[in-house]
């Protein structure tokens, strides 16, 4: 499949503590990549490179398309003001800044695109409130919005399962089941289950990474490649439930 | 009391508040929603470095303030970036800094300085021809950088990490408007003094804020009460012979005051 992205050999971190370590990872059209591992181990350092936010220390990242709406980025806790005068038009209008760079001017078309998403989304009778007026979920939905207005090629994800509530998970996750038939997913997750049942493949983040051709985790590969499995699911999930985790099981235990 | 509108000095001061009153109505809405109003603060203190340089130099004291102006503007915002001070302790080093300089070099200056207490408090009724004009210019590229960038300018104001994923030009920007800031903080000084700028720069704002909570209609409505206050102010200060500066300020005060409680009563 087409190649979107690749990270050779990065190092990074911050200031003098290295955080990740020679770590490869090429990112295809229409993967859906889950990244788990231990809280410290550098799962949104890697976003962070990815997303080109924190500069390695060393080691390159490659390009093969455009940077042009290439990112859609939903962060963990947007840290920004709640009382800044935005409406949620607005943020979701500034998802389009990549298309725009900060010269051209956002048309009509451009506003209609809003309407639409937000209208898919649940939130067009919120479109001209302030955001800081919303709720945490409300807020998350219409950071969402703004992640996927422009068609990015790759939709990065950190932690949606913190912010997305019970009544909304089961429609989140065919989302982005969906979203997937048009780009690439990135998400980092502690919930092994979600993981498990939507994503692809598996990228294990502890100071190195390690990547998995399936959406399976086996014995076997927790022993080769230590991962810190037992970790992040508080050590308490057999392997074999994962194993048997699908859909509809997952499903009724949301309900 | 309209008959001062035949005298020059008058019409002088009369265009220059209103274009005045444009510039802080604008950048003034930036600096609120972005929260650096302390950081103007320093601005303009450390300003007053320059200005008595330049006065103990000879030199234009404007022109002084505002060399000091830019500096102690790119300093803080780049210091506090590149996270190795924190941002209000470089902004008090440059806030006394600044006004150590000044009042240093106007001691050392031989002879009485006449026109200090109009730096300090302001007076917009010695505005020169020329400072009209170099105020048109800046009021110009204001309103211009504004209504081409307002969208970009408070998008990464808004989410700053957001923006830096979608590769836009940033810098770019946030170097043109800090620039702005600056320059507009000086032009202010003529109007307000160097005390009296920062109610300028945030009490329009305050009053369109009760009202608006977007910052397009916070753009213009803060533009309106900025013009609007500063000319009543004007003519009041002028009617009841009163210096202009304190009473512009205390004209928002009043109509923050009354829209502070229509709002409650509504």
């Amino acid at each position: 499949m087409k190649e979107l992205l690749e990270l050779k050999g990065i190092t990074a971190g911050y200031e003098q503590t290295v955080v990740l370590r020679d770590v490869n990872l090429a990112i295809h059209a229409h993967d859906f990549i889950g990244i788990i591992g231990p809280n410290g181990g550098g799962k949104t350092t890697l976003l962070k490179v990815i997303l080109g936010l924190l500069k390695p220390f060393s080691g390159e990242i490659v390009y093969h398309v455009s940077k042009q709406s290439l990112f859609g980025y939903l962060p963990q806790n947007s840290r920004f003001d709640a009382r800044f005068p935005i409406s949620v038009k607005e943020v979701v209008l500034s998802g389009l800044m990549s298309e725009k760079g900060i010269f051209k001017a956002y048309t009509k078309v451009d506003r209609k695109r809003v309407e639409e998403i937000l209208e898919v989304y649940g939130m067009s009778d919120y479109k001209n409130r302030p955001i800081g007026e919303l709720s945490g979920g409300q807020m998350q939905r219409v950071f969402l919005c703004r992640a996927i207005i422009s068609s990015p090629k790759i939709l990065i994800l950190d932690e949606p399962s913190t912010y997305v509530d019970a009544n909304f998970e089961m429609e989140f996750y065919s989302l982005l089941k969906e979203l997937n038939e048009k780009m690439s997913i990135v998400m980092v997750s502690h919930d092994l289950g979600t993981i498990c049942s939507y994503v692809k493949t598996i990228a294990c983040v502890n100071g190195g990474l390690h990547y998995h051709e399936s959406n399976l985790i086996t014995p076997e590969q927790l022993k080769l490649y230590n991962c810190p499995i037992e970790l992040i699911s508080h050590g308490t999930v057999p392997h074999r439930v994962l194993l048997e985790h699908d859909e509809t099981i997952e499903n009724k235990r949301i309900q | 009391m309209f008959e001062l509108l035949e005298y020059t000095f008058f019409q002088n001061a009369l265009l220059c508040t209103i274009l005045i009153g444009v510039s802080c109505g604008l950048i003034g809405t930036y600096i609120v929603a972005k929260r650096m109003v302390f950081i103007s603060g320093g601005i303009t203190h450390a300003s007053f470095g320059g200005l008595g340089l330049a006065y103990f130099l000879g030199l234009s004291p404007l022109f002084g303030a505002a060399v000091f102006a830019l500096a102690a503007a790119f300093c803080i915002l780049y210091l506090s970036d590149s996270k190795r001070f924190k941002e209000d302790s470089l902004i008090g080093i440059f806030w006394s800094a600044g006004m150590a300089i000044g009042v240093l070099f106007i001691y050392l200056t031989p002879g009485y300085a006449p026109n200090l207490l109009s730096y300090l408090f302001g007076n917009i009724l010695t505005v020169t021809g020329e400072q009209v004009a170099l105020s048109l210019v800046l009021c110009l590229v204001i309103v211009l950088f504004f209504a081409k960038f307002y969208r970009p300018l408070f998008y990464i104001a808004f989410d700053k990490e957001y923006s830096r994923t979608h590769f836009v030009a940033l810098n770019g920007l946030e170097i043109g408007v800090t620039a702005l800031i600056a320059l507009c903080i000086v032009l202010c000084m003529k109007l307000a003094g160097i005390i009296l700028v920062i109610s300028y720069l945030t009490m329009p704002q305050a009053i369109a804020g009760m009202f608006h909570k977007n910052f397009t209609k916070q753009l213009v409505w803060s533009t309106i009460v900025s013009c609007g206050g500063s000319i009543i102010g004007l003519f009041a200060s002028a009617a009841l012979k009163l210096p202009s500066g304190a009473t512009i300020v205390l004209c928002f005060l009043a109509i923050f005051l009354i829209c502070y409680f229509w709002k409650k009563k509504k």
